[in-house]
């Protein structure tokens, strides 16, 4: 039996599917439910530009079936101006400042690994943040704006404002 | 890039997920267990391995670490992240701390297993080298039942382990260091908690970061029982150099009965190579095996180093 149904809930919203067994989280969010802002990158694990959180935890989408996270919380990056009433999240307003991008096309990833990491760590080192964007490649910026841009995000967010970011101690 | 199609099942139970995997393999089918998928998912999908089926253990059974008498005793389906972050594996088994710590990055560590990691048996993974030089027992359940295989019996050849198509890695019994006050004796290999005072363990793990894949080049984890300045029990073991993770026994036998200090440590380091054939050593377009065999030396040497400096 190849198809599957699950549920999802995708940045609040319940979602109900209909996935193959080798259906990919990220192509069950893109394609099937309309989510675009996780991107697919490398397709192997390594560029991160598919980064979501799974329960809490950032996670790339495009290693973990869609049927293996029948029932869990999903969170894109599409989330965080939502929250905001369309204004830019903390996050993404120091990456816009910061010139923490050119592109773009890593951004969702890197703005999904940067809250998971200020919910653990509310003032990381700039070796902190490099470790922790570790598994985020981008080829636009040389990374330096970027560690820029998530220190500036520290300084702004608390990470009691997130509650739906827990790194799954919950 | 898509995995081909195969049978997705969900098994709750290691009793279940036992029942499935002995059930393709009697029909004849291959079918992979699903742990993190960390593995399995990019090999499906570079096709690498095309399963017919594929078995999801789900379980909590399986995850978290618990302390007993004379061992830490890990869930098989423990994230790298959650061993990382474990105050006792930290205090009880640091080779295996430090090791966890250099997989992949942030999204691997919270997906990717300590189980899954060691029966995928990659060459350059960096736990296994850690589950050698720790002397972990790896405990197989299968449809006969459980078994216990000692970590040097484990890996047999490239993604080889001793596993059966039906058996599944439950649990990782890593023998709790000591910590100076709470000690492993070497006469028996048990705890002596506080008794002679005098023993302690040091640990480290290090590498060299393989530039394209992120594995180890070279990875190097060491633990040193020692009774003061004088070593009593040393366990080296090397990962990335050859086919699998190895135990250096001639580093190990320098060691043994002397000191840690500098100049031991040159001499130990300098038989790194002592028991692998040259021509066993990995080559890669980014790395020759000559080089792997010089950097395992220098990261010998690094590794004891880290442990006890």
């Amino acid at each position: 039996m190849a198809d599957h149904d699950i549920t999802l809930t995708v940045d609040g919203t319940t979602e109900s599917l209909t996935v193959e067994s080798r259906t990919l989280l990220v192509h069950a969010l893109r394609d099937q439910l309309g989510y675009t802002a996780p991107n697919v990158g490398c397709e192997s694990g390594k560029c991160g530009a598919c980064t979501v959180q799974l329960d809490g935890d950032a996670v790339k989408s495009c290693t973990i079936l869609a049927v293996e996270a029948d029932g869990s919380e999903v969170r894109t990056a599409g989330a965080l101006a939502d929250e905001a009433d369309g204004e830019l999240h903390p996050i993404q307003a120091a990456f816009h400042e910061e010139h923490g991008l050119q592109c773009g096309y890593c951004t969702p990833g890197m703005l999904l690994t940067t809250e998971a990491l200020l919910a653990e760590n509310s003032a990381p080192s700039r070796e902190a943040i490099r470790h922790a964007l570790k598994g985020n490649v981008c080829r636009c910026t040389g990374y330096g704006t970027i560690v820029d841009a998530v220190e500036t995000a520290a300084e702004r967010v608390d990470a009691s404002d997130y509650p739906d970011s827990a790194t799954g101690d919950d | 890039m898509f995995p081909p199609e195969f049978d997705y099942e969900r098994a709750d139970s290691v009793a279940e997920a036992v029942d499935r995997l002995a059930a393709h393999t009697q029909a004849g089918a291959d079918a992979e267990l699903l742990a993190g998928g960390h593995g399995l998912v990019p090999a499906m999908k570079a096709g690498d391995r095309e399963p017919d089926a594929v078995v999801d253990l789900d379980t909590e059974d399986l995850v978290g670490v618990t302390e007993r008498e004379d061992s830490l005793a890990v869930g098989a389906l423990t994230t790298y992240s959650d061993l990382a972050d474990s105050t006792l594996v930290r205090e009880h088994a640091p080779v295996l701390a430090d090791a966890v710590a250099e997989v992949g990055d942030v999204q691997i560590r919270n997906r990717g297993t300590l189980g899954g990691n060691l029966v995928e048996a990659h060459p350059a993974a960096d736990p296994p080298a850690a589950v050698l030089a720790a002397d972990a027992t790896l405990v197989l359940v299968g449809p006969d039942g459980e078994r216990e295989v000692p970590a040097t019996e484990f890996f047999v050849g490239e993604r080889e382990t001793v596993v059966d198509p039906a058996e599944i890695l439950t649990e990782i019994r890593v023998p709790a260091a000591g910590d100076g006050t709470n000690a492993r004796t070497p006469e028996t290999g048990t705890r002596d908690a506080g008794a002679s005072g005098a023993g302690s363990t040091d640990a480290a793990y290090v590498r060299r970061t393989h530039p394209a894949t992120g594995y180890a080049l070279v990875g190097v984890a060491a633990v040193l029982d020692r009774d003061g300045e004088t070593v009593t029990d040393a366990r080296v073991a090397a990962t990335g150099v050859v086919e699998h993770a190895v135990r250096l026994p001639a580093v190990e036998a320098a060691l043994a009965g002397g000191p840690v200090d500098a100049d031991a440590r040159t001499a130990a380091a300098a038989t790194a190579d002592d028991d692998l054939d040259t021509g066993r050593f990995r080559s890669d377009p980014s790395a020759s095996g000559e080089f792997r065999q010089g950097l395992l030396a220098t990261y010998v040497e690094r590794a004891l180093a880290a442990a006890v400096v």
